[in-house]
């Protein structure tokens, strides 16, 4: 198993987000998660991505607690996308340097040309203003960011929720790309063309799964 | 120093002035009545005290009494940032760690050149005056840091989330921070002489020193402060943004 969750809890101050939760992830499957709004599933993504705690129980991760590794490094292996991305700098450009800048590696224009390519993003993005990009195109920046340096697994939070149809598509391909290279994904989502390909599904709801 | 006329009556009367600030308080309805007394009366106690004390300790002239008063001031600045610092898990030590090292550099370098003497009068006015500028400067940088820190959350998410280490994380917010930090040194050593005339300069002319001697102390001063106000502050900006991480590299919530 890659992942193991065992009785996770989440809580914040006052609230109990999520309560005794246990399921596995096998190594290049593809888990969708579903649920109402405010569920709790942005908030699993986080905790697979190391990005909080859990409050109660462990997460393994290839048999080894999650917290056992370095953070960082664990992040570049398994790569959370969010719900509505942020770019940042000014361009394409550093938005892309950036997964450069934190392997210490020189940008390599040629690798992020192919890239881009993959989502139907001609050369001439990589100059481009991020202010001057589409929704669209913003989420196709920041899938590829994710996925330059090909990560084990894709925390895909919503990444298609409000994309115009191209878009979608374009996402939807690169989706397809990772899972044949042996990505194992999780990803959220509400679209029903989606939920109709999900052969594994996982419902939330009040913070439990509920089947 | 036959100019130097300033008495307790003098004093006295100049008290009014202390009035004027308090009709306007109470005229304008600003509340400030209470606040001002305190304040006034809080800084004529410490000026007193201080004034005896210096007076006591430059007339024993010893360098390890200077030594702990220098310490004493810079303790008491780093304490003073320290309650500056909006991040509940800000540390006292990190403050101290950036005073002390920014002070005691700045310090050591206008020894070395001669620039001042080893004398308690010198050390322990400059380190005052260092350590107070440094304090301010550090305060501003705690302050644009937390600001930073819930402008740009989303931000320093992401790119914890690419995999990042915290500091490359935060450089944007760090680098943002010291240049707040720096700003106001830099600005004001712009117009130092031609708006307004720096305390350590008046002070001289003041006392009957030759403003063409007075100046060369003052540009001194603006050397040294440049320099203590940069080393304290990176020092800071560089620990401080720790605070608002975990040992799982994760952005603490409050
Ligand atoms: N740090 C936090 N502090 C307070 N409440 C939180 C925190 N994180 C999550 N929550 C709460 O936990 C609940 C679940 O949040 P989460 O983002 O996981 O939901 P979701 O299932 O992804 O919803 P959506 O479909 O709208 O994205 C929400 O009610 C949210 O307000
Ligand atoms: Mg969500």
């Amino acid at each position: 198993m890659l992942f193991e969750l065992h009785h996770v809890a989440y809580r914040t101050h006052d609230t109990k987000v999520l309560q005794d939760i246990s399921f596995n992830i096998e190594a290049g499957s593809t888990l969708t998660l579903t649920g109402p709004s405010g569920s709790g599933k942005s908030t699993i993504l986080r905790l697979l991505a190391n990005l909080i705690s859990p409050s109660e129980g462990e997460i393994l991760y290839q048999g080894q607690k999650t917290t056992s590794y370095q953070p960082d490094q664990y992040r570049q292996r398994v790569s959370y996308c969010f719900q509505q991305p942020t770019l940042f700098g000014e361009t394409v450009k550093d938005n892309l340097a950036f997964p450069f800048a934190i392997r210490k590696q020189a940008f390599d224009e040629a690798k992020c040309l192919a890239r881009l390519k993959e989502v139907d993003l001609s050369s001439n993005f990589l100059g481009k203003k991020i202010t001057q990009l589409s929704g669209g195109e913003k989420q196709r920046v920041a899938l590829i960011r994710n996925v330059l340096f090909e990560p084990e697994v894709l925390l895909l939070d919503e990444v298609t929720t409000g994309l115009d149809d191209f878009s979608k598509q374009q996402v939807h391909q690169l989706i397809k790309n990772e899972q044949e290279r042996g990505v194992t994904i999780v990803q959220i989502t509400h679209d029903q063309s989606e939920l109709a390909e999900a052969k594994l599904q996982l419902h939330v709801e009040n913070g439990r799964i509920s089947q | 120093m036959k100019n130097l006329a300033v008495n307790n009556w003098s004093l006295l009367l100049a008290f009014a002035l202390v009035l004027v600030s308090l009709v306007i308080s109470w005229k304008e309805k600003l509340g400030l009545t209470k606040d001002t007394l305190y304040s006034v009366a809080r800084a004529i106690i410490q000026l007193v005290i201080v004034g005896y004390l210096l007076k006591a300790i430059f007339k024993v002239d010893n360098l390890f009494l200077t030594i702990a008063m220098t310490l004493v001031i810079i303790f008491n600045a780093a304490w003073n940032a320290y309650q500056r610092d909006p991040n509940p898990h800000r540390k006292f030590w990190q403050a101290f760690v950036a005073q002390f090292i920014g002070t005691y550099l700045t310090l050591s370098t206008l020894l070395v050149t001669g620039a001042i003497k080893m004398v308690p009068s010198q050390v322990i006015t400059i380190t005052g005056m260092i350590a107070g500028n440094e304090m301010v400067a550090i305060g501003l940088a705690f302050k644009a840091m937390h600001d930073a820190f819930h402008d740009q959350r989303q931000q320093v998410l992401e790119k914890l989330a690419l995999g990042a280490s915290p500091k490359l994380a935060s450089m944007e917010i760090i680098r943002r921070s010291l240049k707040t930090a720096m700003q106001p040194t830099i600005d004001s050593a712009k117009t130092v002489g031609m708006v307004s005339l720096p305390g350590m300069m008046s002070g001289l002319i003041f006392a009957g020193v030759d403003p063409v001697y007075a100046i060369k102390y003052q540009i001194m001063v603006t050397f040294m402060l440049l320099a203590a106000t940069g080393i304290g502050s990176v020092i800071m900006v560089h620990l401080a943004y720790l605070n608002y991480y975990n040992d799982q590299m994760q952005l603490i919530l409050e």
